[in-house]
């Protein structure tokens, strides 16, 4: 349960870092680590005592097929992993395009400077 | 691989001690570097959690991610970030963290939330059991993403395209100059 517990943590990291910080790089970075968060958890939910990874060989007997961890989740979270990868790329592109125009990273500062 | 809870406590601490230096650290770089040794130890956690394809992918979008927020960082020449003491964020954040611990008792406190290393496996142990035969892949996670749910593959497809295309957009150097600029100029 103390796994569970310390993603719930790092979750929160990541969301207070979303709502407190005024800079626009550390709102992404909010971002970036709430999702590392949910990643290590759906693995963390799909994890069996003693498993081993999911890929068949020659020598894998069906007692081997009982200690196999969960292949769900990690199919879901490597569709996860490419797609926060992809917004990543563009929140990053809308920061530059942001800077660009208003001359800085502060949140406050450019919502000042409409127009 | 017995019990894998020390290095993954280890992996966890390092962690959460490094998403605490991303997210307080005055340093626009060092934010980003430390925000990519999260996301390496977090690869190495999956690795011993028996995942290698997410270990082997992670790998490869966080030097991506490293690259990418670089660019996004470095050539603007500022680095400093000033910081806002904001309480209110602080105690939304606390209340959040605490509706979530509380609606998570609700909903798994009775029906019994699966303990760690003990999950449920209903779906997949169908996938486990006729991956092999069904797809003739022996890496069931592939048979999984590329089979079993082929249209989950479509529509994250499908999601990264439109955010490659919405970058591309954002990015590309002549765009459309507005009327009142061309005026102006």
């Amino acid at each position: 349960m103390t796994v569970y517990f310390m993603c719930a943590v790092l979750l929160m990291m990541g969301l207070y870092c979303l709502v407190a910080k005024k800079n626009i790089v550390k709102k992404i970075i909010g971002i970036v680590i709430m999702d590392y968060a949910v990643n290590l958890y759906l693995i963390t939910i799909g994890y069996k005592n003693n498993g081993v990874a999911p890929i068949i060989e020659k020598t894998t007997s069906p007692e081997l097929l009982e200690r196999f961890v969960d292949p769900l989740p990690q199919a879901l979270v490597l569709t996860s992993i490419v797609i926060g990868l992809g917004t990543l790329s563009l929140m990053v592109s809308m920061v530059i395009r942001l800077y660009e125009k208003h001359g800085t990273f502060d949140m406050s500062q450019i919502s000042k400077l409409r127009g | 691989m017995e019990n894998i809870a020390p290095q993954l406590y280890t992996l966890l601490v390092f962690m959460v001690i490094g998403s605490v230096v991303a997210v307080e650290t005055k340093n626009l770089l060092s934010a980003v570097i430390s925000v990519s040794a999260v996301g390496f130890a977090l690869s190495v956690a999956f690795l011993f959690m028996g995942a290698p394809d997410i270990a082997i992918t992670q790998l490869v979008v966080e030097v991506l991610v490293l690259i990418i927020l670089i660019r996004g960082t470095i050539l603007l020449d500022n680095t400093a970030v000033e910081t806002h003491g904001d309480t209110l964020a602080v105690v939304a954040s606390l209340i959040f963290f605490g509706l979530l611990l509380g609606f998570g008792a609700m909903i798994f406190g009775s029906t019994g939330f699966p303990e760690f290393g003990e999950p449920v496996m209903r779906v997949s142990r169908v996938y486990v059991q006729t991956g092999l035969p069904a797809t003739h892949a022996a890496n069931i996670v592939t048979s999984v993403i590329l089979d079993f749910r082929a249209y989950d593959t479509l529509g994250e497809a499908t999601v990264l395209f439109t955010s490659v295309i919405g970058a591309l957009a954002l990015l590309r150097k002549d765009g459309k100059v507005r009327r009142e600029e061309v005026a102006s100029a």
